[in-house]
């Protein structure tokens, strides 16, 4: 025999009434669904107070995986290093790794500190970061890549504000709860990031490609070739991300640019700093954006 | 008289003049079951693409499927609007999506009484690509720019978990009725 179908209830005026409410909510829903969908996507800060509220709540518990998630990275890291040259190994690389970006980035800061010793002199190079925190969650099954920060408005978080790990820039806040912030990883596919060659200085963006990489599009192309292994810096144009913080290195060069690898991984960082914004602490040193702006743009 | 876990559970899923499931848990706990899946943004991963199933959603497809009729038919309202706070999309797109999702199934299982396991994951299957793909829409509109290509791993790592979770589902589905209330 057929189950009993739960549209059916029977003589039941009662149970008539409430399978037919039930699919007039369902139709309510639907609807509902298509108002709040063109709603949020006129805005993409409309219902922000609604979804950090959730965050916050989700947050100490988060926190709390997150922490595991560190512990596990370990785990796992003693592991691999056991099967192939023993846990040493995988140290040793995880330092030449962190020691060959903060070469790039000592080039690049070299580079930057000759250009505005001869403009004018900069109180501050390396600024304090606001907090740092961890990250406590991801949009893991969404095409767009947003992280959850265990940091906000409490611990001075700021929308804006560039994130970053000891690797490299991871992103920037976009919507700060009280206890919890959501940042645009710069894999992200409305994430820009204007970049130059830690080299020379040559410019670019990196967009975000959504799938772990970001596509480098050089701004004047003209004789540049990008080859393997090139490593990128913020450059500072915007206002958004002080200069010299390192970006990606060149994977796959392409005709009109590259497709760059980032050179922090989110997910393999414990914590990550979050930087005052480059703005205001341009302001504090009374200096004018555009002067910021010149420099890189040689 | 030291007894088992195994044996103190079948105990509990004996009928006995006594005991009866806890309403609490028989209704309440599906709905958990699919919050706890829309949490999944909080597992200890950050990802740099999309790779992680939609694990509310698939719990969601396995609990209709399993027990048509345990869920109301408006259930992809209050449960996607869940979804959309953590998931990362447009607000809405998961209680668009959903309710449309919980209206079809019940339509499918009306026109289907009678199903099998390939029916079943075949007609799971159909609507994980079909919420994928109109929520890649949907957050493409809302300010990204992803290529589909992008989530055609996660798409096929989506459809191959749906079992398991639907074997899942049925293991809580008889934890659901455990007789622990007194009567």
């Amino acid at each position: 025999m057929a189950p009993p179908s739960s549209r059916r209830p029977g003589h039941s005026r009662r149970a008539q009434y409430g399978t037919f409410f039930g699919y007039v909510i369902a139709a309510v829903g639907l609807l509902a669904g298509g108002v709040l969908l063109i709603a949020s996507t006129g805005s993409t800060s409309a219902f922000s107070g609604l979804r950090n509220a959730a965050a916050d709540t989700a947050a100490p518990v988060a926190g709390v995986a997150a922490t595991a998630r560190g512990e596990a990275n370990g785990v796992f890291a003693t592991i691999a290093g056991f099967f192939t040259y023993g846990s040493r190994v995988a140290r040793l690389e995880r330092e030449v790794a962190l020691a060959r970006v903060q070469l790039a980035e000592a080039a690049a800061l070299k580079g930057e500190n000759q250009r505005l010793k001869a403009l004018l002199t900069l109180s501050e190079q390396n600024p304090r970061p606001v907090t740092t925190a961890r990250l406590i969650g991801s949009t893991s099954s969404s095409s767009r890549r947003f992280a959850v920060l265990g940091a906000g408005t409490a611990q001075g978080v700021m929308t804006g504000m560039p994130v970053r790990s000891p690797l490299g820039l991871v992103g920037r806040v976009l919507e700060v709860g009280s206890h919890s912030a959501r940042v645009l990883l710069i894999t992200d596919s409305e994430s820009i990031v204007p970049v130059r060659r830690a080299s020379d200085g040559l410019e670019a963006y990196a967009s975000g490609r959504a799938d772990g990489t970001l596509q480098l599009r050089l701004i004047n192309s003209a004789g540049a070739v990008l080859r393997h292994g090139d490593a990128f810096v913020t450059s500072g144009q915007g206002g958004l991300f002080r200069p010299g913080i390192a970006v990606a290195v060149v994977d796959v060069p392409t005709r009109d640019g590259a497709v760059a690898r980032p050179l922090s991984d989110p997910g393999a960082t414990d914590f990550v700093a979050v930087e005052p914004l480059w703005e205001e602490a341009l302001k504090s040193a009374d200096l004018p954006p555009e002067a910021s702006a010149k420099p890189a743009a040689r | 008289m030291a007894q088992s876990l195994t044996d103190s559970l079948h105990d509990l899923t004996r009928p006995r003049i006594n005991r009866a499931p806890s309403p609490v848990v028989a209704i309440g706990l599906p709905w958990l079951l699919v919050a706890l899946g829309s949490l999944a943004p909080f597992l200890p991963l950050i990802a740099s693409a999309p790779v992680v199933p939609p694990f509310g959603l698939l719990v969601l497809i396995a609990w209709q499927q399993l027990r048509p009729g345990l869920f109301p038919v408006w259930a992809g309202l209050p449960l996607g609007l869940f979804d959309d706070l953590f998931s990362g999309q447009p607000l809405g797109s998961a209680v668009l999506l959903w309710s449309a999702t919980t209206i079809a199934l019940d339509v499918i299982e009306a026109r289907f009484p009678w199903r099998g396991f390939v029916h079943d994951w075949l007609v799971a299957a159909g609507f994980i690509a079909a919420n994928l793909l109109l929520s890649l829409q949907f957050a493409n509109h809302s300010g990204g720019s992803t290529p589909v290509a992008v989530m055609m791993p996660q798409l096929i790592v989506a459809v191959l978990t749906y079992p398991l979770v639907a074997r899942l589902v049925g293991h809580f589905d008889r934890l659901r009725l455990l007789r622990i209330k007194a009567v």
